[in-house]
Parts: structure tokens; sequence; C-alpha cells
């Protein structure tokens, strides 16, 4: 089923009419507007019915439905929070034990499950290049709990545990330095606001064999007080303001810009379209240009900062 | 036709786990678990076992993987101690309530702090609630024969089997035992057919959210699996004695024991073996005493244990794990299940051992002589 008129386009030349049938079905729990919704939507648009979805404790363990519903027509597999790269290893290697090596296992965690209890077993899997396809899907905040803060939260945001903003001190973790220092077979940011990139990326990871990593920014409108028929421009906007570039690991192991934004916007549009940085101030907001200055759309200078 | 060898208590493991085939190993090293999965990756390394070693970053990390196996459809195995079995706990209960099989064995050793290596089973004593089988084995053979009996228990129960050997007392302990041939645990134990998997033909999605009513009613479904558990573990103990020529039970009456006695000893775990001696040599003090191993902790044996009990006045339970501030947690659980009888025996709560602290058949004889000088109610220290 061709159905994507929804969906936002900006580049029109995404080859979207050649794309399979809907894998998500409707009534799942995702609030309005949900990033995390709409990308899982996608990605399984992109790998198809022979997916086996492992997820940790996230938004997604509820969005997925409780007993006896489920909102996913392939097979899934919950697990405790700190633990489902580990599993979907197990996952995979069973099945190549049995001789199946064509269905993709995909493990689809939040920031918290990615960025801080679940990055020990990352490592382990990206080490043993695991041949899985680990998803983040990044709303910078442990969303699912109630908005408390992750180290994916970045500084300035309001979250439930940060009442006056995260502190300035701590940086955001650089998740895609962290495992492209584990030499992983495919590495990338990518976000459903840019469609096309986002279609191509998970193509691309779905070929390549090995341990394969996506960073994907998913807004929250209620984690980032946003209306939630905003949520896809102001995702948009992280992207255009250099925020969160859009990039994969090329063949020679350098991260590498993928879209360009048309027109680049100031840290500032993007920080004040959300009231979670209501109380940010000015310097605040000017140290924060500086650095992306510091890494803005060059490749080179994008790989300075990511090692 | 079973082979005659001559093997540490890990390699004995390590035969039970490759005759079992599982088609995934994962696990994290850790003393004095070490040798059971050397041994098995040389024989994986070897071409001996056709299996996949994930060799992962951690315990969480290796229960998990086989977590993820064994919802894909394969027989799986790992094994841990002491901090590594701890650190599991988590995934200990998942792993039950997903109603996977599994046969993980446990080196039986202390935990910390301080640091210590040698054998207790505080380690898996404090796992007693997650849902697991618990299967206490005294001899390196014993060890090696209860896994296969785990393996066809477990995936007939759709529950997962933890099976005991004491760290270093058996894991690195030399034994003469025999191997049986691949044919013979081919007969007892068919391949493993998940009636559910992680199936991209027939999608399912497993562990998803239940509410409060569904919830309780898969644990009632749960628990009375459990106590299934202990009739069909009997029945498969059978069915391998009659292939196997060697019989296990949940209580074992040790012959060296005095049945008519009206003391009995209660052991679990290698330290039988001591008590077998001490009672020997009591026997010709003129001191009559009978003993009892605990093979099966959980489920929990409770008719077996009230038969094999009968007519005794005094129990002497020799414990090696301690649930502070109450005492010896195997006093508790025979507290426990004793207390409803009419004539309930003296109970003398001994912790006869903690940190692998050295247990000589005088030790066990010093305490049987001073059994009416022992507290009936406290815990009796050494």
């Amino acid at each position: 089923m061709n159905n994507m008129p929804d969906i936002p386009r900006f580049h029109g030349n995404s080859n979207w009419q050649a794309i399979a049938a809907e894998l998500m079905e409707p009534g799942h729990m995702g609030c309005p507007g949900c990033g995390a919704s709409l990308s899982m939507r996608h990605a399984l648009k992109v790998l198809g019915p022979k997916t086996i979805v492992v997820m940790p404790a996230c938004c997604w363990a509820i969005i997925a439905g409780g007993q006896p519903t489920t909102a996913l027509d392939v097979p899934l597999l919950h697990t405790p929070f700190a633990v489902a790269a580990a599993v979907a290893g197990g996952v995979r290697q069973a099945l190549a034990a049995q001789g199946e090596n064509e269905t993709t296992v995909l493990t689809w965690a939040g920031d918290g499950g990615t960025f801080d209890i679940g990055l020990q077993g990352i490592s382990g899997a990206a080490e043993r290049q695991e041949d899985i396809i680990y998803v983040c899907y990044d709303n910078e905040a442990y969303m699912n709990t109630g908005i408390q803060q992750s180290s994916a939260t970045p500084p300035g945001a309001w979250t439930t545990t940060t009442p006056t903003g995260k502190d300035f001190r701590y940086a955001k973790k650089d998740i895609l330095a962290i495992i492209k220092a584990h030499n992983p077979a495919y590495l990338a940011s990518a976000t459903i606001a840019y469609p096309d990139d986002f279609y191509a990326k998970f193509e691309k990871a779905k070929t390549a064999r090995g341990f394969r990593f996506l960073h994907v920014l998913a807004a929250c409108p209620s984690g980032w007080k946003i209306a939630s028929q905003d949520a896809l421009k102001v995702t948009r906007m992280a992207v255009d303001s250099g925020v969160f570039p859009l990039v994969e690991m090329a063949a020679d192991g350098n991260l590498v810009q993928t879209v360009k934004p048309a027109k680049r916007i100031p840290v500032a549009d993007y920080l004040k379209a959300q009231g979670r940085f209501s109380k940010i101030t000015a310097e605040e907001i000017e140290i924060w240009q500086e650095n992306v200055d510091k890494v803005w759309m060059t490749p080179e200078k994008i790989n300075q900062k990511n090692g | 036709m079973q082979q005659e060898a001559i093997l540490l208590g890990s390699e004995a493991v390590a035969h039970g786990v490759r005759l079992c085939r599982p088609e995934v190993i994962s696990a994290y090293p850790i003393t004095p678990q070490t040798h059971i999965i050397e041994t098995l990756s040389e024989m994986v390394d070897d071409g001996e076992l056709t299996s996949r070693f994930i060799k992962v970053e951690s315990e969480m990390s290796a229960i998990a993987a086989v977590l993820g196996a064994v919802s894909a459809g394969s027989r799986s195995f790992t094994a841990s101690s002491s901090q590594g079995l701890a650190m599991m706990h988590e995934l200990l209960h998942w792993y039950a309530g997903a109603r996977l099989p599994l046969v993980l064995v446990n080196a039986n050793r202390a935990l910390g702090a301080p640091w210590n290596i040698w054998s207790d089973q505080s380690d898996s004593f404090s796992q007693r609630d997650t849902g697991w089988l618990q299967i206490y084995c005294e001899t390196s053979q014993e060890a090696l024969d209860t896994i296969i009996i785990a393996y066809r228990a477990s995936e007939l129960l759709m529950l997962p089997i933890m099976v005991m050997i004491d760290g270093f007392i058996l894991s690195h302990t030399m034994e003469r035992l025999l191997v049986p041939d691949q044919e013979m645990v081919d007969d007892f134990l068919p391949p493993y057919q998940a009636p559910y998997k992680l199936d991209p033909d027939k999608p399912l999605t497993f562990g998803a959210a239940a509410q409060p009513d569904l919830f309780y009613e898969l644990k009632k479904t749960m628990s009375a699996t459990m106590l299934e558990a202990g009739p069909l573990l009997k029945e498969c103990e059978r069915s391998f004695a009659a292939i196997f020529d060697r019989a296990y039970e949940p209580v074992i009456h040790c012959p060296e024991g005095d049945e008519k006695a009206d003391t009995a000893l209660i052991c679990c775990g290698a330290t039988t073996g001591t008590a077998r001696e001490a009672v020997k040599r009591l026997r010709q003090e003129n001191i009559a005493i009978d003993l009892f191993k605990m093979r099966l902790l959980r489920p929990f044996p409770q008719t077996e244990l009230i038969a094999a009990l009968e007519g005794k006045k005094r129990i002497i339970i020799l414990n090696r794990a301690l649930s502070y501030g109450v005492g010896g947690t195997l006093s508790q659980e025979l507290r426990a299940a004793l207390y409803n009888l009419d004539r309930r025996p003296v109970i003398n709560d001994v912790i006869i051992s903690l940190g692998g602290r050295e247990v000589f058949p005088e030790t066990i004889m010093d305490i049987v002589k001073r059994r009416k000088e022992l507290s009936p109610t406290a815990s009796n220290w050494l």
C-alpha cells in the first residue's frame, strides 16, 4: 500500500512509490506528533516483513501496545532495559545456527536505553560485530517515565529532573563518536523530517552486514513542549540549524554529511521554538551557536569533532 | 555405551553440555566457572561441538544473549557464579517469566564484600524466588547427568533450570566417572521444538505489558507449572535411570546413614560427601545418625521431605547460605515445610561453612556429638 501523503516532502525526488506495505498498524499507543512512532513506521517500510524487532524498556515498549494487542506485523521481543543489544545478538546467532541468514534483526531503543543503561551491551555487540541494526530513536530524555534527563538531554533543556534546565557544563553525549570508535559496518544519523535521507540510510543499513547503528532524532511534543503538529517542523530545524547534522560513515571510515540544508538557520530559532528551552539565557544560546559553528557543515569539521 | 573417564568437575559439566547439543552458548568468565567455558570453547574450536559461542562483555549480556537465542528457537547454555549470577538477577526473573527453557550451571561461590572466591551457596540461594528450578549436585557424575535430565525437564515445562556444582570442591577436582555416548543422549533428549518463537512468517509479540488481572493469572499459571515440575522432574529422572543406570531423586537418603536413628543430618551439595564419611565414623563410635541430601530446592520437595523424615525427632541442617537476621536459608526452607506436621522435630540450624571455610568429617562429627547443646531456635555457629 503506497499510503504516503501525510509525510512532508521536501526534496521531491523520493522513490517512495517502490516502498512496500505498512507493517505498523493504526491504533498504537503513541502520542500525537510522536517522532518515534513515525520513525518506526517508515523504518519497517524499508526493512520489510522479514524483520524481528528487539526492544528494551522505552516509549515504544508502550507504543507497541499491551497484551493482547500489538501494533507491529513483525515479531517483537520485549527485553529488560539494559540488554536489548545482547538479546538481539543472541537472536541473530540463533537464526544463523538454524541456517537462516535473510531476516533482519532490529534493536529499537530510546536514548536512555542507548546512551545510558544499555551502553555497555551496545559496546559489546558492536565489538563482536553482531549482525544487527541498532536504532536509537533519541527524544533526548526519559520520556516514558515522565521526562527525566538522560545523557542525551542537551544542555539548557528543561526536564522534570532538571527543572531549571540541564547544566551547561554537561554536554550531550556524542553517541556517533562512541559507536564510530567500534568500527561499525554502518553508521549514520537520520530523522524522518528528512525522509529521502532516512529511507536511503535504512536501505544501506539493511544491505550491510555486521553491526549497524542509526541515531534517529525523534521529536517528543510533550517532552519538548511543542505543539504536536510542529514535531516535524522542529525536528527539521534541528538539522537546518546544525544542531543535529545528518551524516553517515563513508567507506574510508569518516563521517560525511548527507544533507546540506538549503538555508542555514540560527540555533536560537530552533531553541526558541521549544518550551523546554524557555529558561535558556542569551549567553547560553551564544555558547551553543559557537559550538555548532565549529562543526558547521564541513565534512572535515564533522570529522574533527567525531574523532 | 558409556566411557569411563577421569575429569575435572568443570570438564564433566562441559561434556554434559556438549552431549545436549546447544546451538548457542553465551558466557562471561568468573572463577570458579572458567574451566567450564574454556572447555566448551575448545570443543567449539575443535569442531567437537557445533555451537555458536557468544563471548559477551558481562553476565547480564550472557543471560540476555541466550534469552534472545532461545526466543528464536535454539537450545542454549550459559554458566556463571557468585557476583556474576547476582548480576543476572533481573534477567533471571525475566527469563522464567518469559517461560523459556534453559540450563544454567552455577559454580557455587560466596558473594562479597569482602572478596572471596571459595564455595558457599549464598549466590544461588539468593535466586530461589526467581522462578527457576534449582538442583544441587554432590558429584561431577551427578552434574553431568543432571544437565542432560535438566534440558529434558526444562523443555517440557518451559521453565529454566539452574544446576549447581560447588566451586573448587567439584569444579576443580578430578573424579572418575562415566560419559555416555551421543547416541544414548540423543535417544533421551530430542531436539528442542519451540512451541512459539520469533518467526517473521508467524509474527508474534513476546513480553508486552500485561494489565494487573492478566499478570496475576499468568503468575498463577507459572506457579502451577512449578508445582507440576516436581513430579515431572522425577519422571525424567526415572527414564534417565532406565537408560543410563544412575538414579536421582529430589531428596536422597544416603546409605551411610542409619535409617532407624532419630536424628538426621541434612546437607546440600558437595558437603554431603564429607557428611557421609562423618556418619560412617560416628557409627563406629556407636552414634546412630541418619543422613539426607537435598538435591532439589525449587520446586521445594515438601512431600518427599516429610516422607523421608518421618519419625525423626531431631534434624540438624548444615547450612552454607545465610539470610541475615533469620538464619541458615536451608533451615528456613525446612522449617516452613515441616510446620504442619503434628509432631514436629527439633530443628538445629547450623551455619557449617561460608566463603569456603573447610568442613572436615570431624567438624560434622563434633556437631553431632554436641547436638543436645545446640540451640533449637537460634543459629548455631562453629
